[in-house]
């Protein structure tokens, strides 16, 4: 995250006081950039208004992709460019290639996913992973409101509106 | 969300009711059928395959195969004879069709039996707002169990190869060497034994599941849940033997010569599919009518999520199959899909193939996204579907083997199942009133109400 974006922080210390305060804070028109807390919430996602992730789009075209790759490798080497009988079958013996295209397809869509989303959430060897607040890895939860996409809202009334909520603490970061 | 709202068990009690509308409806499609399967038997009278006639060169063909494939064999000790070939009398395909039938109606009952050990085996709590439907559905079995036996004692022999007059009796014109070989397995004491001893266990464990499931609704606590553990790993055992057993004895020993080790994994997942289907279906169908107040799109998620990876478990078992005996080119083992795909100039082939697309394909593009794991509508087109494509596999599973070139789609087969389907709905309906549709004191109830995936 880039030196010139303003966070307000507030800091909680118990998960159902978190995921009423997003309500709280939403119903005050600010918008609320992320929750972090060291373990999952139920319904803390939906609440807070993320979009469902994509990833599941970009596992299916890895896994046509995969398809596609495995059956193009076998038909070539097998079919045309040296064709070759194999237990009396036809060159082309879609039953048998279906063991190996179900392979690539699984090989694909793993690997795929596996760097989409590192690459998405910028994990990658030699990242300095940016922390907003090092105790949301031990037992805080921390709501990370974005002072430029909150024009509407003054800085001040957004610190109100977390304290009242319940937070513990309140930072600029 | 989480654990918030104020879920006291005493107010959740849910009464279904068979109303006198709902049981004219069933009765009338039972009535249906029953006029479909007249009129169909009449015409099977009339003219042989009732409408479906095959061509005389078609018979032709078929047997130059046959005798093609029996050609690699050595000697021609194992040359197949499909059962119907020499002893083909009209009334069989219903006989085979009543068969048919039962042992699919069967798989689906205790089916139900075995989604609610499973649920408690693995100690589930989602599945406590809807156990009460598939626990209802081994009641079918005191239908499924009188008729199996009926059409084994007095049609067993246009059924099975092996019953056949003769066929372990050396000398006999009808001795078959390999038959004879498989008859300290294949003979109808130790077929009855096992049939009737299986059924006895099924159904006394789930009378004794049944009483302990509704004492629960009663008084509560936790000892009847571990109880219920103990009955539901009993029969998880149970049924790991015994299925297998079925598909060997019911399905697989038509084709007495043939044989794959793969059959009674096979034919549990068929079975396994289509009892979700109809658990969904039936969960669905109540949810409609105001029932199962509980049951939220979470809980529809999961169902459609087991219908899904069971759809694919059964592809992989089903090609896995297919694909070992495609590979090795044996001719007594490919005989099988050879039936199947161009033997009986090739009326069941286009079964077949859309059997494949029904079960795998299917719900494969239908269930695949999320959204439509939580959508109604999808849940039921694919469940409809997927029960109509196992009712097929079952099909190509029983009937080349009896009926051989005699086989068809017809009004017979079309009036059994309706008949064998109103049955079951009726009879499951009426068990379903017995208790609260919501197994109220169940520990697991309040997680199952919060249940949010």
């Amino acid at each position: 995250m880039s030196s010139t974006t303003n966070y307000i922080l507030g800091v909680y210390d118990d998960e159902d006081e978190v995921l009423h305060a997003v309500s709280e804070v939403k119903s005050k028109g600010i918008k609320i950039e992320d929750v972090f807390t060291p373990f999952p919430i139920h319904g803390l996602d939906r609440a807070v208004g993320h979009e469902r992730t994509r990833l599941p789009i970009a596992a299916f075209l890895f896994g046509v992709l995969g398809l596609t790759c495995a059956l193009s490798l076998i038909s070539y080497t097998m079919v045309f460019d040296w064709p070759m009988i194999i237990g009396g079958k036809d060159f082309f013996a879609l039953p048998n290639w279906i063991p190996v295209s179900f392979e690539g397809t699984v090989l694909f869509t793993a690997f795929g996913l596996v760097i989409t989303f590192c690459i998405s959430n910028n994990l990658y060897p030699g990242n300095q992973p940016d922390i907003l607040d090092l105790r949301i890895t031990d037992d805080k939860f921390v709501m990370a409101i974005n002072v430029d996409k909150n024009k509407k809202v003054s800085a001040d009334d957004i610190k109100k509106a977390l304290k009242d909520s319940g937070a513990i603490e309140v930072n600029v970061k | 969300m989480a654990g918030h709202s104020h879920f006291s068990p005493a107010n959740v009690e849910e009464h279904f009711e068979f109303t006198s509308e709902g049981k004219k409806r069933v009765i009338y499609a039972f009535i249906a059928g029953v006029i479909a399967l007249v009129l169909g038997i009449y015409l099977l009278s009339k003219g042989e395959a009732g409408g479906h006639e095959v061509a005389n060169a078609g018979h032709e063909a078929v047997k130059a195969g046959h005798e093609a494939a029996g050609e690699h064999l050595s000697g021609g000790a194992v040359s197949h004879q499909p059962a119907a070939e020499d002893h083909y009398d009209w009334t069989n395909r219903i006989w085979a069709n009543v068969w048919l039938n039962a042992v699919f109606f069967t798989g689906i009952a205790v089916i139900g039996m075995f989604f609610v050990s499973l649920q408690y085996l693995t100690k589930s709590g989602w599945s406590s707002v809807m156990k009460r439907v598939p626990e209802a559905f081994p009641k079918f079995l005191f239908i499924t169990l009188p008729i199996l036996l009926l059409v084994f004692f007095f049609k067993g022999d246009v059924i099975f190869h092996w019953m056949h007059h003769g066929v372990t009796e050396v000398g006999s014109e009808n001795y078959d060497k390999i038959i004879a070989g498989k008859a300290g397995y294949l003979n109808k004491t130790f077929f009855i034994v096992r049939l009737v001893g299986f059924f006895a266990l099924w159904i006394g464990l789930w009378t004794v599941l049944r009483k302990k499931s509704l004492e629960e609704d009663l008084i509560g606590g936790t000892d009847l849940f571990t109880q219920l553990v103990r009955i539901s790993t009993a029969f998880i055992v149970v049924l790991g033997a015994s299925s297998s057993m079925f598909a060997w004895d019911w399905v697989m020993s038509i084709d007495t010569h043939w044989f794959s080790t793969m059959f009674g994994w096979y034919m549990f997942s068929s079975w396994h599919v289509t009892g979700l289907a109809v658990i969904t279906l039936a969960v669905l169908i109540l949810k409609d009518k105001g029932y199962m107040a509980y049951v939220n799109e979470n809980h529809l998620h999961d169902l459609g999520k087991l219908m899904f990876a069971f759809s694919i478990f059964w592809s992989y078992v089903w090609f896995e199959q297919f694909l070992l005996i495609y590979y090795a080119n044996m001719p007594e083992e490919i005989i099988y899909f050879l039936e199947r795909w161009e033997g009986h100039n090739k009326i069941y082939k286009a079964s077949e193939i859309l059997m494949v697309l029904l079960n795998f394909l299917l719900p494969f593009l239908v269930l695949m996204t999320r959204d439509a794991k939580r959508t109604r509508i999808f849940l039921k087109i694919a469940a409809f579907f997927i029960i109509v494509g196992h009712y097929i596999d079952f099909y190509q599973m029983i009937m080349p083997g009896v009926l051989g070139k005699h086989g068809g789609y017809g009004l017979v087969e079309f009036g059994m199942v309706t008949v064998f389907a109103s049955a079951f709905i009726y009879i499951i309906s009426d068990e379903l009133t017995k208790a609260s549709l919501i197994a109220k004191n169940h520990p697991f109830l309040p997680e199952a109400v919060h249940h949010d995936i």
